[in-house]
């Protein structure tokens, strides 16, 4: 797990720094657009001072000790910030955000399959399974900006960012809260449309693979109950690709929200990350990436517990290894 | 016996003699939606390959008199006259109060639509030069099936233009991916062990690498002054190393239960090289699978050049994407007053779907037990 995090940083900061030019080379370009005029004397020193005149892995090594052992992760050139500052502003609503995302992904998708396959070739489960090709078909970002034009037509307020007006000088406090609410319905279901089509797909794949099994029909034919077949039966063995696809949805929340965050202007960790990655931001966009990449091996972690939490079978086979 | 039950029992047998693929062929025609979404991509592709053909105009052309014009509403009639497809004169007229050009039709001037009218010069697959169109407006008409952008230019000719871009692009990636996926797929698989391991851990590490900041790098460092085509062909490999990742994953499982078999450890003794065993004896037992997999590849990979063209970081002016095409339709007050620059959206959708119905049929023509 460890190794998998440090070789991500390493992959993560030989990547950043791969495009040519550094951040000394596009804030010149920037001031020299402006009329600022720069010797290549004050260019090296810039270099110099912020470190970026050695090659990337003595970078790259001094950024990973001064991690492990200050707990400092740099400093961001364009915020002129400590980078674990601008991180922690929005890293409370990235994870609210993306919990919310989840939840809703499992809450309607799972019902969804369940009765998708329940119903095959009914006109429900050919809605749905329409529906579920048309999300997982459609780029999520211009379903960000055809919702939120369909909320403008239909409300007359455009639900563009996480906060009001009022919001942002106010705080958060309970009577406004509703309002909050109201403007995460959009960003939820942009960035959870994907991934709950794919559990969607999966759900009712596995269901009917199930409910052609042996096992069922011997239940059936004991006269149990549909009800019990569907829910303690099937589902039990149906759910595992669900489970153990946690981190990869995790993932894709993050990926997919990068964009949908940048079009709908949410204040998320994914337009810091695109202007970090355009600014060549170095630490910025690294840790970002790294504290992304701890989020998904611990999601990771997690879905392997409740896997084996669900499964006996996969308990079974660990006490035999040990 | 009688002919309608010796002509069943042909069938029977025709059946029990059929090949892997014939059966799969027609499994496949019995699925209705698959059906319709094959030909609905023959018809894309189509049009895709006789673009320069099909578009009434180029990628050059562009008008500042015909800016965000809407599109153009085709008549029959005229004054109680039939006279075949036509569209009127356009006349633009400045609103001073919210300073937009504002289209009106001037009924006084007819211009026809007719089959094979001269339009700009291009060459046919680049073979010889020719100006002919399938279809066009005579004289100095404008005819803009789907509205026009904001350079003027028509969104229509765009469109086609781009489906040669947008549809091809994931079909050069796949190729490339699943080369790259079967490869390291199964030496990973056959062999175990370290390459095994080692293997895996990449895969690990590439699949649960977020790809947008790796688009950003990869795309960043290729320089913007190269020709298009070798621009079309740095996306491709961008994209499909990004994508190889799954079928190595699918490859290497089968490799695993398959590796043990009789007639592999056959072939060993036999002394068949292990690139032959893996390729000529191993990788055909699962050829159908591969191919859906494949098959639903491909609409992430169209959603990945789209991305990729909409954040500006894929195919660059003066070449053109669906991609492209939609960094017009980036914020709610375009597509509130422009409303037609989503169009090119609905050709993704379309053909994202099209490919996604078509891996489902594929993937229940090739499951043997159904």
């Amino acid at each position: 797990m460890i190794p998998t995090v440090l070789i991500i940083s390493f992959v993560v900061f030989f990547i950043i720094q791969l495009p040519p030019g550094d951040y000394v080379s596009s804030y010149i370009a920037k001031m020299s657009a402006e009329g600022e005029i720069f010797t290549q004397e004050m260019i090296d020193e810039m270099r110099a001072e912020y470190g970026l005149d050695r090659p990337w892995y003595i970078q790259y090594f001094y950024w990973m000790m001064d991690i492990l052992f200050h707990g400092d992760f740099g400093y961001s050139f364009s915020y002129l910030r400590p980078v674990w500052d601008v991180i922690m502003d929005r890293l409370g609503l990235t994870i609210a955000v993306s919990l919310i995302t989840m939840a809703f992904t499992y809450l309607v998708s799972l019902p969804i399959g369940i009765y998708s396959a329940n119903h095959q070739y009914s006109v429900g489960d050919y809605l749905f399974t329409f529906i579920g090709f048309l999300g997982m078909a459609a780029p999520n970002f211009l379903l960000a900006i055809i919702l939120m034009y369909a909320s403008y037509v239909w409300t007359g307020t455009p639900y563009i960012g996480l906060f009001s007006q009022e919001m942002l000088q106010n705080g958060i406090h309970l009577y406004n809260f509703g309002e909050f609410l109201k403007r995460l319905i959009i960003p939820v279901i942009v960035i959870g449309t994907s991934g709950t089509c794919g559990v969607i797909r999966t759900v009712r794949a596995q269901m009917l693979d199930e409910q052609s099994k042996q096992y069922t029909l011997t239940a059936r034919a004991k006269g149990v109950s549909e009800r019990k077949i569907t829910y303690k039966y099937c589902l039990r063995a149906a759910i595992n690709p669900v489970v153990s696809g946690l981190s990869n949805s995790l993932s894709s929340i993050f990926t997919g929200s990068t964009i949908s965050a940048i079009v709908m202007n949410l204040a998320i960790q994914g337009p810091v990350l695109y202007t970090a990655l355009k600014n060549q931001d170095m630490y910025l966009a690294g840790t970002i990436l790294l504290v992304q990449a701890v989020l998904i091996v611990i999601g990771t972690l997690l879905s392997d517990i409740a896997l084996g939490l669900l499964d006996p079978r996969i308990r079974f086979e660990q006490q035999k290894e040990d | 016996m009688s002919e309608k039950k010796r002509k069943n029992h042909q069938n029977d047998e025709s059946y029990f003699l059929a090949s892997q693929w014939t059966l799969m062929r027609r499994k496949l025609m019995k699925h209705g939606l698959a059906r319709f979404s094959m030909v609905l991509l023959g018809l894309l592709y189509c049009i895709a390959i006789f673009g320069n053909f099909v578009a009434p105009s180029d990628l050059v052309a562009y008008n500042a008199k015909t800016k965000n014009c809407p599109p153009t509403k085709i008549h029959w009639v005229h004054e109680g006259d039939f006279i075949g497809p036509f569209v009127y004169g356009l006349e633009s007229e400045r609103n001073m109060e919210t300073f937009q050009l504002e289209y009106r039709e001037d009924t006084a001037r007819i211009y026809r639509i007719r089959w094979f009218v001269d339009g700009p010069e291009y060459k046919f697959w680049g073979l010889f030069p020719t100006t002919k169109h399938l279809f066009g407006v005579e004289d100095d008409g404008y005819l803009f099936l789907f509205g026009s952008d904001s350079m003027g230019r028509d969104l229509f000719s765009r469109v086609i233009l781009g489906s040669q871009v947008s549809l091809t692009i994931p079909f050069v990636g796949t190729v490339i991916s699943f080369v790259l996926g079967v490869l390291i797929g199964s030496a990973s698989g056959y062999f175990g062990g370290v390459v095994d391991t080692v293997v895996q851990r990449i895969i690990e590490v590439l699949s649960s690498f977020p790809s947008i900041p790796l688009w950003m790098a990869l795309s960043a460092a290729i320089p913007s002054d190269i020709p298009v085509v070798r621009m079309y062909l740095y996306i491709t490999i961008i994209i499909s190393l990004l994508s190889w990742t799954k079928l190595a994953r699918i490859v290497r499982g089968k490799f695993i239960s398959l590796r043990n078999e009789d007639f592999v450890t056959a072939a060993k003794l036999a002394g068949v090289s292990d690139l032959q065993i893996m390729l000529k004896h191993l990788v055909p037992g699962f050829m159908s699978y591969l191919i859906v997999n494949l098959t639903l590849e491909i609409p992430s990979m169209i959603i990945g050049e789209t991305s990729m063209s909409f954040l500006g970081l894929g195919i660059r002016s003066p070449a053109t994407s669906w991609g492209v095409l939609l960094q017009e339709a980036q914020d709610i007050s375009s597509i509130a007053s422009y409303p037609w620059r989503l169009i090119p959206l609905i050709a993704v959708v379309v053909t994202v779907l099209a490919f996604n119905f078509l891996g489902d049929g594929l993937r229940d023509a090739a499951d043997p037990y159904k």
